[in-house]
C-alpha cells in the first residue's frame, strides 16, 4: 500500500471504528439490563460465604 | 511440589525437560566460543537440574484425588518468592547503577560491570524478574478465585513459571555478556524470544482454558485486565522481535525494520509494553485485592469496564510520543499526543475508581500497611498517568525528553504504582496461600512500607528536579546566540541529584529485603493458627446492611 493510501485509511475508518466501539462500550456498560450482573460480579469475590475451593456441584447420594 | 504431579505428568514433565536439555545442548555445540554457547550451558544445565528434580520423586505415590477439590497454588506460592528474589536483586543493581552514576569508578574496571550492560539487567530483572513473576502469580490465583475452577492441569503453570524464569535468567546473563538486540526492553536475542514465545502461549492457553471451565456466569474484570496483558504482550512481542539470526550458532540477529520504521515498532512496543505489562495486568491485581482487602466492592463496576476497553483501545496508538521531534511524519506524532491526552480519561477512571472504593475504609487504610500499600499505588498510578499524558505533549517533550525527568517519570510508575500494587497483593496473599493468620511481623511491613515511600518520594523528587535543570540548562542560549552551558556543565549540576536518587533507591531496596524476610519468616513459622480463607480479611459488611453503593 502508497503511503497516502494508509494514512488516508489511518485517517478516515481509524477515526469513525474507534468512535464506533467507544460508543459501543459505553452502551454495553450503561444498558440498565447489565446493572444486576455487574453488582453481582462486584459482590462476587467479596462473599464471605464462599470456600476457598473450586465450585463442586452436589454429587448425587 | 513436585510430588503433586501424577505419574503421566511426571512422564511429561521429563519429556520436556528432556527437549530442553536436547536444545540447550545444541546451542551449546552450534554456539561454541559465542555468547550463545554459555547459553546453551545454562539451559542445558536448567534442563538436567529439572530431571533430577522429577526423578527423585518420580516413585513417589501419586497425589489422591482430593487435591482436585482445591485451587492448585503451588505454582503462584513459588512465582510469589520469585518475583521477591528478582526484587531484590533488581533493585540492587538499580542502586548500584545509580551510584555509578555519582561514581563512574563504581563499573571496578570490567566490562560486565559498565553501566550500558547492568541497566538493562537491572530493568529487565524489575520489569520481567519481579514484576513478571508477581503477574503470573497473582493471575493464577485471581483467575481461579474468580472462575471458582481448579487450573486445568498441573503441568502447564509450571512450564510458565519456570520458563519465564529461565528467559529471565537468559536475559540478565546475556546483558553481561554484551548479547543485545539495542531494543529497549526487548533487548534479549532470538533464541530467547523465542522460548518467551511458547511459554507466553501457554500461559495464554492456561487462562483459555480455565475461563472455560469457570462456575461464575461473569468474568470479573480482574481477569480481562490480565488477558488484556497477556495477549497483547504476545503480539508485541512477536512483532517487535522480528528478526534474523546471524547464523543459528550466533547469538546476533538483525531486526527485519530499520531506519525509522524500526523507532517506531520498537516504540509502539516500548510504549505498549508500559501499557500491557506494566498497567494492565496490574490493574488486574488492583480490581481483585484491593476490593477484597478493603471489604468493599468496586466503587463502580461500570466505569472499570469503560477504564478497560478505553485503555485497550487508545493505549496501542500512543507509542509515537517517544518520537516527537524525529523523522517520524508529524502526523503520526500528533496521533500519539492526542491519544496520550486521551488516555488520561481511563487512567484517572481506574485510579479513582480504587480511590473511591475506600471511601468509608480509610480507617482500614491508617491501621493496615498493606491496604496502604495499594492505595499509595492508586494515587501514584493517577499522578504518573497524568504525568505522562502532560509529557507527550510534543512542546513539553522538547524540554523533557531525554533528560532525568523521564527516568523520574518511569520510576513514579515503577516504584509508585507497579512495586507499590504488587508488594500489597503479596502481602495480602501470603498469609491466604501458606494458611497463616497474618504475617510474620506487621511491624516489618510497616518498616518495609515507610522505607518504600520515604525512596520512592525522594527519587521522584531528585529526578524531577534534575530533570527540569538538565533541560532548562540544554536550551538556554546567551546573547550571541550560543549555547551558555556545556554538556559537562550539566552533568556537574545534576550530581547532587544523583546522590539523592540513589540514597532513595537505597531505601527503596532496603525495604524490599525485609519484605523477602517477612515472607521467608512467615512460611517457615508453623504452628500459627490455620487460617480460613475469611479470617485473614477484614471485617465483613454486617450481615442484613447493604454494603453501601454509590448512587449509579
Amino acid at each position: 500500500m502508497e503511503h497516502e493510501a494508509t494514512v488516508w485509511f489511518a485517517k478516515s475508518f481509524g477515526l469513525f471504528y474507534l468512535i464506533a466501539m467507544s460508543v459501543g462500550v459505553v452502551v454495553y456498560a450503561y444498558w440498565p439490563k447489565n446493572k444486576t450482573s455487574f453488582d453481582f460480579a462486584a459482590q462476587s469475590i467479596l462473599d464471605p460465604s464462599v470456600e476457598d475451593k473450586p465450585y463442586e456441584a452436589k454429587r448425587w447420594q | 511440589m513436585i510430588a503433586q504431579l501424577t505419574k503421566s505428568e511426571r512422564q511429561l514433565a521429563l519429556i520436556i525437560l528432556l527437549v530442553l536439555t536436547i536444545c540447550g545442548l545444541a546451542m551449546a555445540i552450534a554456539g561454541r566460543q559465542d555468547p550463545l554457547g554459555v547459553h546453551g550451558a545454562i539451559v542445558m544445565l536448567a534442563g538436567i537440574a529439572g530431571i533430577f528434580g522429577v526423578i527423585y520423586v518420580y516413585y513417589e505415590p501419586e497425589p489422591d484425588e482430593a487435591r482436585l477439590a482445591l485451587y492448585y497454588d503451588d505454582p503462584t506460592k513459588l512465582a510469589i518468592i520469585l518475583a521477591m528474589i528478582w526484587a531484590v536483586i533488581g533493585m540492587f543493581i538499580g542502586d548500584w547503577v545509580a551510584w555509578q552514576l555519582v561514581f563512574p569508578n563504581l563499573t571496578f574496571d570490567a566490562g560486565w560491570s559498565s553501566f550500558g550492560r547492568i541497566r538493562p539487567a537491572h530493568t529487565s530483572a524489575v520489569i520481567f524478574g519481579f514484576g513478571g513473576n508477581g503477574l503470573i502469580g497473582t493471575s493464577l490465583y485471581v483467575l481461579q478465585r474468580t472462575s471458582r475452577a481448579r487450573l486445568p492441569d498441573q503441568i502447564s503453570p509450571w512450564f510458565v513459571l519456570l520458563g519465564y524464569n529461565l528467559f529471565c535468567l537468559l536475559a540478565a546473563t546475556g546483558y553481561l555478556m554484551g548479547v543485545t538486540q539495542s531494543k529497549e526492553y526487548a533487548e534479549p536475542e532470538w533464541y530467547a524470544d523465542l522460548l518467551l514465545e511458547i511459554v507466553w502461549v501457554v500461559y495464554f492457553v492456561i487462562y483459555m482454558r480455565t475461563l472455560a471451565r469457570r462456575k461464575e456466569p461473569h468474568i470479573y474484570v480482574a481477569n480481562w485486565y490480565y488477558m488484556a496483558f497477556i495477549l497483547v504482550v504476545a503480539i508485541l512481542h512477536t512483532v517487535n522481535n522480528l528478526a534474523m539470526p546471524v547464523s543459528f550458532g550466533h547469538a546476533k540477529s538483525y531486526s527485519a525494520f530499520s531506519g525509522v520504521q524500526d523507532a517506531m515498532t520498537q516504540w509502539w512496543y516500548g510504549h505498549n509494553a508500559v501499557a500491557f505489562f506494566l498497567t494492565s495486568g496490574f490493574l488486574g491485581m488492583m480490581y481483585y485485592y484491593l476490593p477484597v482487602r478493603a471489604g468493599r466492592p468496586i466503587y463502580s463496576y461500570r466505569m472499570s469496564i469503560i477504564s478497560f476497553w478505553g485503555i485497550t483501545f487508545m493505549y496501542m496508538w500512543v507509542g509515537s510520543h517517544h518520537l516527537h521531534y524525529t523523522a517520524l511524519p508529524q502526523w503520526v506524532q500528533t496521533l500519539g499526543m492526542t491519544f496520550s491526552l486521551m488516555l488520561l480519561i481511563p487512567s484517572w477512571g481506574s485510579a479513582g475508581n480504587a480511590l473511591l472504593t475506600l471511601n468509608g475504609a480509610w480507617y482500614k487504610v491508617r491501621d493496615d500497611a498493606t491496604l496502604r500499600f495499594m492505595m499509595v499505588a492508586a494515587v501514584f498510578y493517577g499522578l504518573t498517568t497524568f504525568e505522562g499524558s502532560f509529557m507527550a505533549i510534543r512542546s513539553v517533550n522538547s524540554l523533557s525528553h531525554y533528560t532525568d525527568w523521564t527516568v523520574g517519570h518511569v520510576h513514579a510508575g515503577a516504584l509508585g504504582w507497579v512495586a507499590m500494587i504488587t508488594f500489597g497483593s503479596i502481602y495480602a496473599s501470603v498469609p491466604w496461600l501458606w494458611k497463616r493468620e497474618r504475617m510474620y511481623s506487621p511491624a516489618l511491613v510497616e518498616w518495609h512500607f515507610w522505607l518504600a515511600v520515604a525512596g520512592l518520594f525522594t527519587y521522584v523528587f531528585a529526578m524531577w528536579n534534575s530533570g527540569i535543570i538538565q533541560g532548562l540548562m540544554w536550551r538556554t542560549y546567551n546573547s550571541s546566540g550560543t549555547l551558555s552551558y556545556s554538556f559537562i556543565e550539566t552533568v556537574i549540576a545534576m550530581k547532587p541529584y544523583y546522590v539523592a536518587r540513589a540514597v532513595g533507591g537505597f531505601f527503596f531496596f532496603a525495604g524490599a529485603v525485609i519484605g523477602l524476610y517477612n515472607i521467608v519468616m512467615t512460611i517457615r513459622t508453623a504452628g500459627q493458627p490455620a487460617d480460613e480463607r475469611a479470617a485473614d480479611r477484614p471485617v465483613a459488611q454486617p450481615a442484613g446492611v447493604p454494603a453501601l453503593q454509590p448512587g449509579e
